[in-house]
C-alpha cells in the first residue's frame, strides 16, 4: 500500500513538473507576443512583427509540449488517484470540465488560425486571434488554479454519509479566498518566466552579434517587463498568498519558515538553515530578529506559531522539502528584482548594449525562473501534506484501489524515458529556432 | 438530468470518433500510401490547423465524465489503466511526429517522425475499437472470485490480456477475440474515414487511388460487420431489447447502413465532401447503436454479485449536475462559434494554404 501510493505520487510529481515548464513559458509569452503585434499595429514597424513571428515559432513548440503533456495530467486523476477522483469529482470535475470546454477549445481553435492565418486573415484579424490565444490560456491558468485552490481551502461543499463531496454553491469555487491571490501570483511568475527568457535570447543574440536590431528590442522589452513582473510577484501577489497560508494553513506556514518553537514577542525571519528534523531545530541559522511578525502581521511583536503547537500526526510530511522549496523561491524572487533593477537603470541610461557584464548575466538567468516557479509549486504542493483536500481527505486515502505498484512503476518508467526524450528533442529545436534566429520575411 | 449529461457525454465522443478519427485515418493512409514527398505533404496539411483542436474533444469528453459521472471516471480510468496509459503515450508520439517532422530538413529524420505518425496513429485507431469492445463486452466489477467481491463493487483492473483470449472468461484481459475484432473493424472504417477526408480537403495526385481503396475496403468492412454482428450474441445475448422497447432508435442502424451503402459510390460522387459525409454518419450511427443496445449502462458488470455500472448510479450530485448546465450551454455555443469560424476561414482545399512553415 505504501509503495503503490510512492510511486503514485512521484508519478504525478514528475508528470505534473514536465508539464508545468511548458505553461509557465507560453502564458507569460502569449501576453508578450500580442504585445509585439500591437506595437506593430500601431508603428507599422515591421520589426515588430517580425519579433511576434520569431517567438510564435517557439510558442507553437512549447504549446505543443504543453498539450501532449497535460493530456496525461487530466487521466491521472482517473487513474491514479480514483479514490480522489471518485469522492471530489462533483466538485473539482466542474473546473476542470469548464477548463476543457472554455479555455482548450479557444485556445486550440485559435491557435491554428494564429499560426496558418495571417495572410489569410489580414494584420488586425490576426492580431484578434493572437489575443484570443492568449485569453484562452490564462483562462485555462485560472481554472486550473480555482481547481487546486479547492484542494487548499475547500469550500462550497458539503459531505454525504457516503464520503462523497457534493457541491452545495457554485459562485464559492470562485470567490474563495485562496484562489485570486494565487492565480495572480501564479500568473505574474509566468510572465516572470517569458520576460526572463525574452531577455536572455536578446542577449544572445547581442553577444554573439547577430541579429542585433532583434536582440536590442528583446532585451528591452525583456527587462521592462521582467522588472514590472518580479516586483509584482512578491508584492502584493507572493505577500497576499503568504498570508493565506498563515490564516489557513498555519502548520505549513510554520513548517515553509522553518519555526520549531513558538517565540513570544515576535518571530524572527530565517534567511538560512537547516531543518533537522530529529533535534526539531534548524542547524546553521542566520536570522533577522521580529521580521516575520511585521511581514505577515504587519505588527513587530505578534507571535507566529511554530510547530510545536500542533500534533504531529498533521505535520506536513517533508518539512525539509517544505523549507528549501519556499527560500529557493523567495530567495530567487528577491534576486530577480535586484537584477531587473540594475538592468533597468542601464537601459535607462542607454548603456545597457554594451554592457557586456549584465548581459552574461541575462543570458545565464534562463534556468531560475523556471526553478523558482516549480519550488513555488514544490512548497504549495508539499505543503499540503498530509492532506488531498486540506482537512478533510489524507493522500493516503486517495489512491486507486486496484492499481498495484508494480503497474506504476512499470507506467512511471515509460513516461519518464518519454519525457527524457520530448525534452531533449524540444531542447535541440528550440536552439534550432534560436540560432536562426528571427529574419525580416520577404513579401 | 442524468440523461442530458449522457447525451452531452455521447455526443462529445461522437463528435471525437468522426473528428480525430480522420485524422487518425489520414495517418493510417499517410502510413500505406504517402510515398512521394508531395502525396505526404498534401496529407499532412489535410489535417495540419484540425488536428489540435480535434483532439480537445478528447479531452473536453475526459472533463465532462469526471464531472458529471465521477464514479465511471474513477472506476474505468483506474481499471484500463494500462492500455489508457498506452494510448496517452501514442497521442504524444502521433502528436510530436506532426508537429517535428517539418522542424528539421533531413531525410533520415523525417522518416522517423512519418513513421511514428503513422504508426501511433494505426495502434490508436485499433486501441480505441479495443476499449469500445471492452466498455460493449463489460467487466468482472469488485474483481469478483467465487462469488466474493475482493473490491468495492465498481472498481477492477484489468490485465492486457490473458493466455485463452477468450471473452467470456473469469479472469478477463483487455484484449480478447471480441474485442480485437472491434478493433480491426475501427482501424478499417477510419482508414476509409481518413481518406475521405482526404480527398475532401486537398488535390492531391493520390486522391483516385483513395476512392479506390475506400470501394475495396468497404467489402472488408462488410465482411468484418457480418462477422461480428453473427457473434455478438455471445458477448451480449439480447442486444436489440432497447430498439424493440423504443423502436425510434432504429434510426442509428439506419444511418449506419446509408452511410455504408453510400460509401460503395464514392467513384462516382459528384462533390468530394459527400464520402466523407457518408463515412462520417456510418460512424455515428455505429457509436450511436452501440451506446443505445447497452443503455442503460455505461459499464456492464460481468458477474452476478455487482451491479453493471449505469447511468443512474454513477452520476454526481443534483445540484452541481444542474449549475453544469448553464455554464456547459454557454460554451457550447461559443464552441460551436470556434469550429463556424476555424472551418469558414480554412473552408475548400488545403493545398496552397501550406503547413509547417510557421
Ligand atoms: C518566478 C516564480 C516565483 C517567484 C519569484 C515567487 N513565487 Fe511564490 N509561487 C510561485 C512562483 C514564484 C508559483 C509557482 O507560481 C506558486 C505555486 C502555487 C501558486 O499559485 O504559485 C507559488 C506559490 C507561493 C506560495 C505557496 C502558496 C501555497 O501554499 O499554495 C507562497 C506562500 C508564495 N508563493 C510566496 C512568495 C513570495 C513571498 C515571494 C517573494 C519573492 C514569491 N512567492 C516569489
Ligand atoms: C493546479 C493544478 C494542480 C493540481 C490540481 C494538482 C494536484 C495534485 C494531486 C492530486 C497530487 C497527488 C496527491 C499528493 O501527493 O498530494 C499532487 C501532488 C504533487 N504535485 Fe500537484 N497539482 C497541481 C499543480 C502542480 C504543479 C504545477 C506542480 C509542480 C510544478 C505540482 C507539484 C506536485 C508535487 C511535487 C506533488 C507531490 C507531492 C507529494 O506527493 O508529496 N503540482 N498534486
Ligand atoms: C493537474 C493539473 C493539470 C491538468 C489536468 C492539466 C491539463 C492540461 C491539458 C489536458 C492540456 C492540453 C490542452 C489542449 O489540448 O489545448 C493542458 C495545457 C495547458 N495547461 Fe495544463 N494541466 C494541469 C496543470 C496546469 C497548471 C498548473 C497550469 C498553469 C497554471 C496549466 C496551464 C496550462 C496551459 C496554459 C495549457 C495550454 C497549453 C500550453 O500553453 O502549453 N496546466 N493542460
Amino acid at each position: 500500500m505504501e509503495d503503490m501510493l510512492f510511486y503514485d505520487r512521484i508519478q504525478f510529481a514528475f508528470t505534473i513538473t514536465f508539464h508545468y515548464l511548458f505553461p509557465q513559458l507560453t502564458m507569460g509569452l502569449s501576453l508578450m507576443i500580442v504585445y509585439f503585434k500591437w506595437k506593430f499595429l500601431r508603428s507599422k514597424d515591421e520589426k515588430y512583427n517580425d519579433a511576434a513571428k520569431f517567438w510564435m515559432k517557439i510558442f507553437a513548440l512549447n504549446f505543443a509540449m504543453g498539450v501532449v503533456t497535460g493530456i496525461p495530467m487530466e487521466f491521472q486523476f482517473g487513474t491514479n488517484w480514483a479514490k480522489f477522483s471518485e469522492l471530489t469529482g462533483g466538485i473539482i470535475g466542474q473546473t476542470l470540465a469548464m477548463e476543457g470546454m472554455f479555455s482548450f477549445f479557444l485556445e486550440s481553435s485559435f491557435l491554428g488560425l494564429f499560426l496558418f492565418g495571417e495572410k489569410l486573415l489580414g494584420h488586425k484579424l490576426h492580431f484578434v486571434t493572437g489575443f484570443l490565444v492568449f485569453l484562452g490560456s490564462w483562462a485555462s491558468g485560472f481554472l486550473i488554479i480555482a481547481t487546486h485552490s479547492w484542494m487548499q481551502n475547500p469550500v462550497g461543499y458539503e459531505i454525504l454519509a457516503n464520503g462523497k463531496f457534493v457541491l452545495n454553491n457554485f459562485g464559492a469555487l470562485f470567490s474563495n479566498p485562496w484562489l485570486w491571490p494565487s492565480f495572480l501570483h501564479n500568473q505574474m511568475a509566468s510572465v516572470v518566466t517569458s520576460s526572463f527568457v525574452v531577455a536572455a535570447i536578446g542577449a544572445f543574440y547581442l553577444l554573439n552579434n547577430k541579429h542585433s536590431q532583434f536582440g536590442q528590442l528583446f532585451v528591452k522589452t525583456g527587462v521592462v517587463f521582467g522588472l514590472i513582473s518580479s516586483v509584482l510577484v512578491a508584492f502584493p501577489t507572493g505577500d497576499l498568498t503568504a498570508k493565506n497560508v498563515v490564516k489557513h494553513q498555519p502548520i505549513t506556514f510554520a513548517a515553509m519558515e522553518g519555526i520549531f518553537e513558538t517565540e513570544e514577542g515576535g518571530s524572527e525571519i530565517v534567511l538560512i538553515g537547516q531543518p533537522n528534523i530529529q533535534d526539531k531545530k534548524l542547524d546553521n541559522k542566520i536570522a533577522v530578529p521580529n521580521v516575520l511578525s511585521f511581514l505577515t502581521y504587519q505588527n513587530w511583536d505578534q507571535t507566529v506559531k511554530g510547530l510545536n503547537e500542533f500534533e504531529e500526526e498533521n505535520y506536513p510530511t517533508n518539512i525539509p522539502g517544505l523549507y528549501y522549496g519556499y527560500h529557493i523561491m523567495v530567495g530567487l524572487g528577491t534576486i530577480f528584482i535586484g537584477l531587473m533593477a540594475v538592468a533597468s537603470f542601464f537601459l535607462f541610461r542607454k548603456k545597457l548594449y554594451k554592457t557586456h557584464w549584465i548581459l552574461w548575466i541575462l543570458m545565464f538567468m534562463i534556468p531560475f525562473p523556471y526553478i523558482a516557479n516549480t519550488m513555488g509549486w514544490y512548497t504549495a504542493e508539499l505543503g499540503r501534506q498530509p492532506w488531498l483536500v486540506y482537512n478533510l481527505l489524507r493522500t493516503t486515502e486517495g489512491a486507486s484501489p486496484t492499481v498495484s505498484s508494480g503497474n506504476t512503476l512499470f507506467t512511471l518508467l515509460g513516461f519518464v524515458g518519454l519525457y527524457l526524450l520530448l525534452g531533449m528533442l524540444f531542447l535541440i529545436l528550440v536552439g534550432k529556432i534560436i540560432n536562426k534566429g528571427p529574419h525580416p520575411v520577404k513579401h | 438530468m442524468e440523461l442530458f449529461w449522457y447525451l452531452v457525454l455521447m455526443f462529445m465522443l461522437a463528435m471525437y470518433v468522426i473528428l480525430d478519427g480522420y485524422d487518425f485515418g489520414a495517418g493510417i493512409i499517410h502510413l500505406f500510401f504517402g510515398k512521394t514527398e508531395k502525396d505526404k505533404k498534401a496529407i499532412t496539411s489535410a489535417i495540419g490547423p484540425f488536428w489540435d483542436a480535434n483532439e480537445v474533444w478528447l479531452i473536453a469528453s475526459g472533463g465532462v465524465l469526471f464531472f458529471a459521472f465521477p464514479t465511471l471516471y474513477a472506476s474505468s480510468f483506474s481499471g484500463f489503466y494500462l492500455p489508457l496509459i498506452m494510448i496517452l503515450w501514442l497521442l504524444i508520439f502521433r502528436a510530436i511526429g506532426l508537429e517535428l517532422r517539418g522542424q528539421v530538413h533531413n531525410r533520415m529524420w523525417e522518416r522517423i517522425w512519418d513513421k511514428a505518425f503513422g504508426i501511433a496513429s494505426l495502434l490508436l485507431a485499433l486501441f480505441f475499437g479495443i476499449a469500445l469492445g471492452n466498455v460493449v463486452r463489460g467487466v468482472n466489477l469488485g474483481m469478483v472470485e467465487n462469488g466474493v467481491s475482493a473490491h468495492e463493487p465498481h472498481y477492477f483492473f484489468l490485465p492486457l490480456w490473458n493466455p485463452t483470449f477468450d471473452p467470456m472468461a473469469e479472469h478477463q484481459g483487455i484484449i480478447d477475440w471480441f474485442t480485437i475484432l472491434l478493433g480491426i473493424i475501427a482501424v478499417v472504417i477510419l482508414t476509409m474515414h481518413g481518406a475521405n477526408w482526404i480527398i475532401f480537403k486537398t488535390n492531391a495526385a493520390i486522391n483516385s487511388k483513395l476512392k479506390k481503396t475506400v470501394f475495396r475496403l468497404n467489402f472488408v468492412l462488410l465482411a468484418l460487420i457480418i462477422v461480428s454482428l453473427s457473434v455478438w450474441h455471445i458477448i451480449d445475448p439480447n442486444p436489440f431489447r432497447n430498439f424493440l422497447e423504443h423502436p425510434w432508435l432504429w434510426i442509428f442502424p439506419l444511418m449506419t447502413a446509408i452511410g455504408f451503402g453510400g460509401l460503395f459510390r464514392v467513384q462516382t460522387f459528384k462533390k468530394d465532401i459527400t464520402g466523407f459525409l457518408c463515412s462520417s454518419l456510418f460512424l455515428f450511427g455505429g457509436f450511436a447503436s452501440t451506446a443505445a443496445s447497452i443503455f442503460p449502462n455505461l459499464l456492464p458488470s460481468t458477474n452476478d454479485v455487482n451491479p453493471s455500472l449505469t447511468v443512474y448510479n454513477v452520476a454526481a450530485h443534483e445540484y452541481g449536475l444542474g449549475v453544469g448546465v448553464i455554464w456547459f450551454i454557454v460554451a457550447a455555443i461559443l464552441v460551436g462559434v470556434y469550429f463556424f469560424i476555424q472551418h469558414k476561414v480554412f473552408k475548400g482545399k488545403m493545398d496552397d494554404v501550406g503547413y509547417g512553415e510557421h
